[in-house]
């Protein structure tokens, strides 16, 4: 394991924990409480496997109630609770700590109401993105927000990361196809946050506890909003000789008024690796691909897409490949949504960047992604949700090699401080969790992070809730915001540790 | 505070209790100061929704109207960067410029006040999260706001969010701050995702008084592919003489008869487009049967925009009362209202916009009371002058409200901004 700090551990809890155990027997059923080693070992990662630890015990209430009871049990006995849904999150943000219950949702794995006539489903937080999708698709409806794992990952998660999607440009993320949810707070309340209402009055604190990342209250029912499909969608399949035209391209589309879809980009590295794993038949004679997907009715499909083809050629395509059927639209695709798999087949391990830049800087980041490359003596391939300017550089290395990891590491945070320095942001979708938080003083100041933790503390003040995430552990913002840790004192001692 | 220490502070010996800071600074200093001292500030713009929330009674008054100017648009980014008080007018001039707009489509709540157009400022429009007809299918304003910059409660300047559309890195404060009404932060600077205009609008009207029909065409059109970008229905209007003005007045177009009944809906995208979906929509909503006219670019313009302006509303004396409730649920509000108020439907079924004469209060909680029944909620915009003040302008349950308490005291902890501007509490 990557050596990172965890909050200190409570012996206290450690040297309960048969007390712990028989309680919690008791507030679900004893089948829903794991603490035997092998037990508990499939949840000792999420899906940034670089990082693990086993919690104390791993809980799996049946229904809100429940969670109600073992947070109300956990707040008076201040024991950590670390809330987790599929486990498919990439920053960490369910990593287990060794003196905490880990709550898993799993068992909340029903979808209990659709409602047509109010265009909305109501869901318990285990149940799969795409199973949304699959229980309304028959009258022609879906849920918009579609990230790379929506085969597995749950909605819960998908609300507590804010998860995005390649289609988020046109139709934002999870907090703007969200309704209302249930939540738990830490000392056992049960609220509700909006409904079947589009807004709400008051505080906004749907939008609040969506990408929270866990750290404000136990997600218990979410209730999205479904949209009626598009009548036509068709993609565009366009190489570029260079990475300034491919970023120029993007730009020009934006800039006439096109909102796409779906806009994506891969760079050369990842073309072939993509190429040889699904056998996609991208152009390999190219530097930049790009996927521009249109949707809506028929002619308006057909013009914009036609528009889009004449900006490719004004900007110096090489080939340009317009999908004529479904099937083909999905064959432009079968590279991209590979990429993961691809890269891992690439080297023993990979590590997957989130940054997101202003659209303009593309070809900037790339150069500069590729010079880091070189730096650090390892291969990067790119994939890029053009159309909302997220980079999802793909790192590959070799994790039984520790100095490897480190490098790696390092390689990635200097990608997410270029980000930062061209005016973006962290993380777009993935969240901090505990990869990105040594991070969150590139982008904020220490007013910034105080405010966050005086909300976090607000909500749960005894700071037992998924503790050590998204916010730095041992170290605060200086007013320069640099870190800056003297023999391991710390310069705000007054600040509460989170 | 003692008359001594009024003496010494600096800010208050300005005759008129207002303070104008210059730039961010100077208001997060004067912020300090009155944290320091304990005093409670009511935070204003150029004052165009000040009808609306509670009536503040605070010690001294920050105006932020100095405040305005663009900081930066950049078009092909999607974006637009202001100063918080910068007039909306100003902002939408800029965007027209490059064919863009806020597509939350900012309401006009000048008319309302005194038949004159006042968009207000980017502020103001964040504070309020009151969106326009565009809502149902773009979003409201809390989906549009991509950062900000502002001062909490102890004179801390603090930011949230950025200028992209996908960022996670933290709580997402723009959303939280968005309809708080001024009581968590002073805004000093806030950045809008901006969208492209589409080439051209159209209308259909149709022409019905069946409550039954609006529900169902309402429900077709949320159901449709044809992505319908605004949708209205409006009701005959009570035989009375004490509204200020009546719909054929506001809604004078050569292709509407706007004596009767009717539901509008609205279709945006190019010529092309527009033709054939229009074609299909006739046929889903089977309107050969129906009564119905179209409206051209120029009178559709002008016809969103006065939907917009909640027109039909201008310098109202009566109660002015906002309510959303689930779009299905449309059926059992008309069902109730029947024609004994004057009130019309934006939304697609979810906005209801509807008066209430004065020294009729209890008819306002008796709607109150119905509209939380249906799953909704009840904001009251404007009040009469015989309006009884214990009936709470806005909507709130008791587990909220012990959550906004606490969201409050995380930003403002001595209750000093904008104190009792939305719930008495908070």
């Amino acid at each position: 394991m990557s050596n990172i700090a965890l909050p200190e551990i409570d012996q206290s809890t450690i040297n309960k924990k048969e007390y712990i155990f028989k309680k919690l027997k008791k507030l679900t059923s004893s089948e829903n409480v794991l603490s035997h080693e092998a037990e508990i070992k499939p949840y000792e990662t999420d899906a940034l496997s670089a990082y693990k630890q086993k919690p104390l015990c791993v809980v799996l209430p049946e229904n809100t109630e429940e969670i109600s009871n073992i947070l109300k049990f956990c707040y008076k006995e201040n024991i950590k609770v670390i809330p987790r849904g599929a486990g498919t999150g990439l920053s960490g943000g369910s990593l287990p700590l060794q003196d905490a219950v880990l709550i898993s949702l799993t068992k909340f794995n029903k979808i209990l109401e659709i409602d047509f006539e109010n265009k909305c489903v109501v869901a318990q937080p285990g149940v799969t993105n795409l199973s949304i999708t699959h229980a309304v698709q028959h009258k022609g409806f879906y849920y918009a927000p579609d990230p790379s794992s929506q085969l597995a990952c749950s909605i819960g998660g998908n609300v507590a990361e804010n998860s995005g999607g390649v289609h988020s440009l046109k139709y934002g993320t999870t907090t703007n196809n969200i309704l209302g949810v249930e939540i738990v707070l830490m000392d056992g309340t049960i609220c509700r946050l909006g409904g079947k209402t589009l807004d709400q009055e008051g505080y906004d604190m749907l939008g609040l506890i969506c990408g929270s990342e866990g750290l404000l209250g136990v997600i218990t029912e979410v209730t999205v909003k479904i949209l009626k499909k598009p009548q036509t969608v068709r993609a565009a399949l366009i190489g570029f000789p260079s990475h300034e035209d491919g970023g120029n391209c993007v730009s020009e589309i934006i800039a006439n008024g096109i909102v796409p879809a779906g806009m994506e980009i891969m760079d050369k590295a990842l073309i072939i690796a993509t190429d040889n794993f699904s056998k996609a038949g991208y152009p390999r004679n190219v530097e930049l691909l790009l996927i521009v997907e249109l949707d809506g009715t028929a002619s308006e499909v057909d013009e914009l897409i036609n528009k889009v083809s004449e900006i490719s050629k004004k900007n110096n395509s090489l080939n340009i490949k317009i999908s004529k059927n479904e099937a083909e639209r999905l064959s432009f695709w079968i590279g991209r949504k590979a990429a993961f798999p691809a890269c891992g087949a690439m080297a023993p391990d990979y590590y997957c960047m989130d940054g997101s830049i202003p659209r303009g800087k593309l070809a900037a980041a790339l150069k500069e992604i590729n010079e880091l490359s070189k730096k650090y003596n390892l291969p990067v391939a790119n994939c890029f949700h053009a159309g909302d300017g997220n980079l999802h550089p793909l790192i590959m290395f070799d994790g039984n090699k520790e100095e490897e990891l480190k490098k790696t590491e390092e390689f990635g945070a200097e990608i997410l401080k270029m980000c930062v320095r061209f005016g973006g942001v962290l993380t777009g979708e993935h969240g901090v969790g505990v990869e990105k938080r040594e991070l969150m003083c590139e982008m904020f100041n220490d007013n910034d992070i105080q405010q966050q933790l005086s909300i976090k503390k607000s909500l749960d003040n005894k700071n037992l809730l998924n503790p050590g995430k998204v916010y730095p552990i041992l170290r605060k913002c200086a007013e320069e915001g640099r870190v800056h840790v003297h023999r391991g004192e710390e310069k705000f001692p007054d600040i509460p540790r989170f | 505070m003692s008359t001594e220490e009024k003496k010494n502070f600096q800010t208050f010996q300005d005759s008129n209790n207002v303070y104008k800071p210059l730039d961010e600074r100077e208001a997060s200093n004067f912020v300090k100061e009155v944290y320091s001292k304990n005093l409670p500030i009511e935070i204003i713009g150029t004052n165009s929704k000040n009808y609306i929330g509670n009536k503040l009674q605070c010690a001294k008054v920050l105006d932020l109207s100095n405040l305005s100017g663009i900081v930066e648009y950049l078009p092909e980014e999607l974006y637009i960067k202001v100063k918080a008080c910068t007039p909306i007018s100003l902002i939408e001039e800029a965007l027209e410029k490059n064919n863009q707009q806020l597509a939350f489509e900012p309401i006009d709540f000048g008319y309302i006040k005194n038949f004159k157009s006042n968009k207000g400022t980017a502020a103001g429009q964040l504070s309020c999260n009151f969106s326009g007809s565009r809502r149902f299918k773009v979003g409201s304003i809390r989906d549009h706001v991509l950062g900000f910059k502002g001062i909490n409660g102890k004179g801390d300047i603090i930011k949230s969010g950025g200028t992209v559309v996908k960022n996670v890195t933290g709580y997402d404060l723009s959303k939280l701050v968005t309809g708080s009404f001024g009581t968590l932060v002073a805004l000093t600077e806030i950045t809008f995702k901006v969208l492209p205009v589409k080439d051209s609008i159209n209308t259909i009207a149709i022409y019905t008084e069946d409550n039954k029909i609006v529900r169902k065409i309402f429900d077709q059109l949320l159901s449709s592919s044809n992505e319908i970008s605004g949708s209205v229905y409006i009701p005959n209007e009570p035989k009375n003489n004490n509204y200020t003005i009546n719909r054929e007045k506001i809604l004078k177009f050569n292709d509407l008869k706007s004596e009767e009944p009717f539901l509008a809906l609205r279709i945006e995208g190019s010529k092309k487009s527009i033709e054939e979906r229009s074609k299909e929509i006739f046929k889903e909503l089977e309107l050969q049967k129906m009564k119905t006219s179209i409206l051209d670019f120029y009178q559709s313009k002008l016809f969103w925009e006065k939907i917009n302006n909640i027109e039909l509303f201008s310098g109202t004396k009566n109660n002015l009362l906002r309510a959303v409730i689930p779009p299905a649920k449309s059926l059992d509000l008309m069902k109730h209202l029947k024609n004994n108020f004057k009130y019309y439907i934006d939304w697609c079924g979810s906005l209801f916009w509807l008066e209430v004469l004065d020294n009729e209060n209890e008819k306002i909680e008796e709607i109150k009371s119905i509209v939380v029944k249906l799953g909704g909620y009840l904001t009251i915009i404007k009040n009469s002058e015989n309006f009884t003040s214990d009936i709470d302008l806005f909507t709130i349950n008791n587990t909220r409200l012990l959550l906004s308490k606490k969201i409050k005291e995380s930003f403002d902890p001595k209750n000093l901004l904008n104190p009792g501007k939305m719930y008495r509490e908070v």
